[in-house]
């Protein structure tokens, strides 16, 4: 059962799909234009002691409009060495693994697209997709720095994406599940030493996974300390330079909406997701929670969502690009032997409790 | 042309995802530009892992995803970007030697079709499959097949050695 059979009794499927289209639609592109108002636009001009955006609607909020405007009037025009196809094609890779992203995150008891067994396990099978995108953005562009920027990226996103994965298999363990809806029910449901008022929020238990889920996430999105492949004091915009107009807009849309998507599957998988702790009104399994938690379930997980974007550009405007070599270091040396311990202390930890 | 207990949802996709395989599979060969060559064979790995979930095992086609489409074409194109991959048709991609290939893998596909049809035959799947739960991949993993999985392992383990050992200078 989904949300769509809760508003209405009997919809053929086709109506089922094209609804789940258009809340795929809505949950990915709500979070993205709300990331970049409330914290690329506002909250960073607020951190350089300016105002940001104001004459666009009330405080500048009418903003996105008119840039989204001007992206989409602006010609369509390519590198005359290019090599089109490839060119035209990238971006909508880019764009089409955020959407493949969000089909497995939960947004209630019965609200979600699909309930994936292997859940946490195929969104980090599709995240690695956009890389592919990346790559041909850059190569197909015909210009060295673009080149040198998707080269960057895909070098940087394959470095931290094995421990994003080690960092997830903690949790994985201790859930004991890879499906999204049971990490929610098993942190909801548990209990900490008896207390069972906050739940079991993995971000307590597995604090150490956490932290390296996060850098790896903002390497991946290659948000700053992390954003040598668009670095623009040395490649212009990286695998981006040559785009402009409505591909530049499909970039755009790609980079926040993925971390939106990402902050939910964070949020998701270590802060209990879309809901709340379930002895607070006494449910215990997934059928007993009440049937308001679909409404109130992806409120719960944007406002979730928003703490960890937070954080993530709260670190992107606060600290200077990494060097090249820094970056390949600190995913090699550091966090993949860390995560490694990790692994192994919560899975004694499992057997021994 | 068929019979109509074939003409159903999941045997039209297969037919699809098949035919999208094998142009796929064809123009890797063909087309003249080395990254083309390589996007064409992400669309056969994609397909395949298309049809891992047609037979239920979903836990097969993520890995299928994320090993071959995430990771290997990946560092596939990787390599070419890095060393040659100009845009345009290149002239000098085929061998001229290109059809000793050609027994070679003739033998593998008839090797392949005689293991199916030994392996399965006539068997057929039934009509309501289960879906194949990670849980029991991974306890068929981990109890019958540990022993091979370890050999694998240690495989890919001396490779890794071999390269790093091929890379360092001094």
């Amino acid at each position: 059962m989904n949300t769509v059979s809760l508003i209405i009794a009997e919809v053929p499927y086709w109506g089922q799909s094209l609804l789940r289209v258009l809340g795929g639609l809505v949950a990915v592109l709500l979070p993205a234009g709300t990331i970049v108002y409330l914290f690329l636009f506002k909250m960073m001009s607020f951190m350089q002691s300016r105002l940001g955006p104001m004459e666009a609607g009330p405080y500048g909020s009418m903003q996105l409009f008119a840039e989204v405007g001007k992206w989409l009037q602006k010609e369509d025009i390519y590198p005359a060495r290019a090599d089109k196809f490839i060119f035209k094609l990238a971006p909508l890779i880019v764009l089409a693994s955020t959407f493949l992203l969000v089909v497995v995150v939960p947004f209630g008891p019965d609200a979600w697209f699909t309930n994936f067994e292997a859940g946490i396990f195929y969104a980090l099978a599709v995240s690695s997709i956009s890389v592919l995108g990346i790559l041909i953005a850059g190569w197909s562009s015909a210009n060295k720095y673009s080149l040198l920027g998707g080269l960057r990226a895909a070098g940087q996103l394959i470095a931290y994406e094995l421990p994003m994965v080690l960092a997830v298999i903690g949790v994985v363990i201790q859930a004991g599940t890879m499906n999204l809806q049971g990490i929610v029910l098993a942190q909801n449901s548990g209990s900490m030493f008896g207390f069972d008022g906050l739940g079991n929020p993995y971000v307590l238990t597995q604090f150490v996974g956490f932290v390296i889920f996060m850098i790896s996430v903002q390497a991946e999105l290659t948000q700053a300390p992390f954003d040598m492949p668009v670095a623009e004091s040395e490649l212009v915009s990286g695998y981006m330079t040559e785009y402009s107009g409505f591909r530049f807009l499909i970039f755009f849309i790609g980079e926040f909406a993925t971390a939106g998507v990402f902050a939910m599957i964070a949020s998701v998988l270590f802060l209990g997701g879309w809901a709340v702790p379930f002895s607070w009104f006494g449910w215990t399994t997934m059928d007993s929670v009440d049937n308001w938690m679909n409404l109130a379930g992806p409120l719960i997980l944007f406002t979730k969502m928003m703490v960890i974007m937070f954080l993530v550009m709260w670190v992107r405007f606060s600290y200077p690009r990494l060097r090249e070599d820094q970056l390949q270091r600190f995913a090699w040396k550091v966090l993949i032997p860390i995560s490694l311990v990790n692994i192994m202390l919560t899975a004694i930890l499992k057997v021994a409790f | 042309m068929f019979a109509s207990d074939l003409l159903i949802a999941q045997n039209i996709g297969f037919f699809i995802i098949a035919a999208l395989m094998v142009v796929g599979a064809l123009r890797v060969v063909t087309t003249s530009n080395v990254v083309h060559a390589a996007l064409w064979l992400v669309v056969v790995l994609a397909g395949a892992a298309a049809q891992y979930v047609l037979l239920a095992a979903e836990f097969v086609a993520v890995t299928q995803v994320l090993v071959y489409i995430g990771a290997v074409m990946v560092l596939f194109l990787f390599g070419t970007m890095l060393t040659r991959a100009r845009i345009g048709a290149e002239s000098d991609l085929n061998n001229k030697n290109w059809f000793v290939g050609l027994p070679v893998a003739l033998t593998l596909l008839a090797a392949m079709l005689i293991a199916l049809r030994d392996g399965f035959g006539n068997e057929k799947l039934p009509a309501d499959a289960p879906l194949v739960s990670t849980q029991v991949l991974s306890d068929q993993i981990f109890g019958p097949y540990l022993l091979p999985f370890w050999a694998l392992s240690f495989v890919l383990l001396a490779a890794v050695i071999g390269a790093i050992v091929l890379a360092r200078r001094d």
